[in-house]
């Protein structure tokens, strides 16, 4: 369990005059949620696009299965066991579930004509889905019968079928109601039984945070600024620095130059 | 099993009870897209057949097959163009300019079966432009079909001289690709129905069916899982010219002679109005290769019905119209219900 899955040594990135990461270090272990809390603007999703090797870092390590790596692009990412699971979802409307969880993946009768296995991938697609307590009426309906949450839970599934190592959510939350979001954060506490990933989880709602992560960082300008199991914190801790950023900013605008 | 929590959500928000007031027909309606177009079909022919008693004559049949065969095989096509969310208005074109690629080349020696795939070839030539200009400069495909549906035009014209041809004679092809069985158009039926059913199951088992509704239903969300969306695009406005390209190439052996000017944007817009009319949605991700089969037939029936029964051309365009607009309103209306949780 304390094997380290992924980890990033002083990460910088400059968009022009804009420096969006100063110097970010953050270690994930194996099996581990880690929850990424911070402002807007503070970084988070440049960091994330970084890991999924959508961005390049202008400086900085990163450090994947102990080794370092230079991620060249989103697949190549992929290709390692870095799977993003984007807010969009990438799911198709108007297939039906079993299909969707193997998107670009489909197991096929016959190879030569590409004819699909759909007896396989329904059983295997509900068996995976039941393993992981994702609840849906049925994986025969078209995705776009399904609601907000049963979306996010099955985009999740899809990505730990794909043999995902580490798991990137980016506000896996966001816009969800309250039952929504129990049954995505049971999903997420159920990948930490079942299969042997790592998580982060970027988020807004500390109480989800608090619920599901192992430990949490907060991202404030560009920089880590705690980093600590959410055992040995408590909301109210997180709140006050959150807040005392929060002063500091506003007597910056009242008195600038101070 | 500790399942409750999920459960609940998945009851209350997933699934709405909707009160059935819908009977058993109105949801058959709802869950399959070619039952209504169909049941339309025969409403229309035992109208037809009540009003003038010559429409279900052997012969009248087999108009109403030339028509509606060669319409259904283009549509085939289009069908899988607009599912990937584009379109192509040159294929009634292709439908001209093959019969003159097979009979250019049969007449320069080439082997006549060599000849038709020259002539599916040039179909491919032409779709394979379509796509890399659609998806390489991405230029509206309603823009480069438009393109290439004038040069297309004006190409056969040039190499024709705007003047018909003969195909030689050849006993076996022109019973393969323009067999008639007792002035029955046979051929074309058959390979009108072997169309439909290939591209059915193209369209609903293979990967490449899957990927085409995922390009059209989900652009982004597609590439983000990989699809190579430009192969798909690229290749389905291929296999729509070629399609369009075997509809003229039997045409032309059914009639014994090539047209330069058969076929155009009336066919391209027939086709079109045929994957419409089915269930297609022009808006991309969603369509049947089955219902625009049928949507060619009730194309063709109306077509017929309305000469024998003596109504003019000019007016018959002003029905089909309507019927059109109706179709399409009924669809958006099912589609709504059917998203609403009403079907499967």
């Amino acid at each position: 369990m304390s094997e380290e899955a992924l980890r990033t040594e002083s990460i910088s990135k400059v968009f022009g005059r804009v420096t969006a990461l100063r110097d970010v270090s953050i270690r994930l272990m194996k099996g581990e949620v880690l929850g990424l809390l911070g402002d807007n603007g503070a970084g988070k999703s440049t960091l994330m696009k970084i890991l999924t090797g959508f961005h390049k870092p202008s400086g900085g390590k990163i450090f994947f299965d102990g080794q370092q790596i230079e991620l060249k692009s989103v697949s190549h990412a992929r290709s390692l066991g870095i799977e993003p699971v984007y807010q969009d979802l990438a799911l198709i409307n108007e297939v039906n579930v079993y299909r969707n969880m193997f998107l670009q993946k489909e197991l096929m009768r016959n190879k030569f004509f590409q004819i699909l296995d759909d007896r396989e991938m329904r059983r295997l697609a509900q068996q995976h889905l039941k393993q992981m307590r994702v609840n849906i009426p049925s994986v025969d309906v078209e995705i776009s019968k399904l609601s907000g949450g049963q979306r996010q839970a099955i985009a999740v599934a899809r990505s730990v079928y794909a043999n995902a190592k580490v798991l990137l959510l980016d506000e896996p939350t966001a816009a969800m109601g309250v039952k929504e979001s129990a049954m995505i954060l049971d999903v997420i506490r159920q990948l930490k039984e079942t299969a042997n990933v790592a998580v982060i989880i970027v988020a807004h709602n500390y109480a989800h945070v608090f619920d599901v992560c192992d430990r949490v960082n907060l991202l404030q300008n560009g920089k880590i600024t705690f980093d600590r199991a959410t055992k040995e914190t408590s909301i109210d801790e997180l709140m006050n620095l959150v807040l005392h950023e929060m002063r500091e900013a506003r007597e910056q605008i009242q008195h600038p130059g101070r | 099993m500790p399942t409750e929590p999920p459960k609940s959500v998945t009851e209350s928000q997933a699934t709405p009870k909707r009160p059935n007031r819908l009977g058993v027909l109105g949801r058959l309606f709802l869950h399959s897209r070619e039952a209504s177009i169909l049941i339309a079909g025969i409403v229309l022919v035992i109208y037809f057949q009540s009003t003038a008693p010559v429409f279900l004559s052997w012969s009248n049949i087999a108009n109403l097959v030339v028509f509606a065969a060669t319409i259904a095989i283009i549509a085939a096509g289009e069908t899988m163009v607009v599912i990937t969310g584009e379109m192509d208005l040159s294929v009634g074109m292709v439908y001209a300019l093959a019969p003159f690629v097979m009979y250019y080349a049969q007449q320069a020696g080439v082997p006549y079966v060599l000849a038709i795939v020259l002539g599916l070839g040039a179909g491919a030539v032409v779709g394979l432009i379509n796509g890399l200009i659609t998806v390489k400069l991405q230029i509206p495909s309603f823009i480069t079909t438009l393109g290439t549906l004038f040069m297309i035009n004006g190409f056969t014209l040039t190499i024709s001289g705007g003047v018909l041809v003969r195909p030689e004679a050849d006993p076996l092809i022109f019973a393969i690709f323009g067999g008639n069985f007792a002035g029955f158009p046979i051929s074309q039926l058959v390979w009108a129905i072997v169309i439909t059913a290939l591209f059915q199951f193209i369209l609903v088992k293979t990967r490449w069916g899957l990927h085409t509704v995922a390009t059209g239903g989900n652009l982004l969300g597609a590439a983000e899982v990989g699809i190579k969306i430009a192969q798909i695009k690229i290749g389905n406005f291929m296999l729509c010219s070629m399609l369009g390209a075997f509809a003229g190439i039997l045409d032309c052996f059914r009639i014994s002679s090539a047209d330069p000017l058969a076929g155009g944007t009336d066919y391209m817009f027939r086709a079109t109005a045929s994957a419409v009319i089915g269930g297609t949605l022009l808006t991309g991700g969603s369509g049947t290769i089955i219902g625009a089969f049928l949507g060619a037939a009730v194309l063709g029936i109306l077509s017929d019905g309305f000469t024998l029964s003596g109504v003019s051309a000019y007016t018959f365009d002003m029905i089909l119209g309507a019927a059109i607009l109706i179709t399409m309103v009924i669809n958006v209306r099912l589609s709504k219900l059917r998203a609403a949780g009403g079907g499967k």
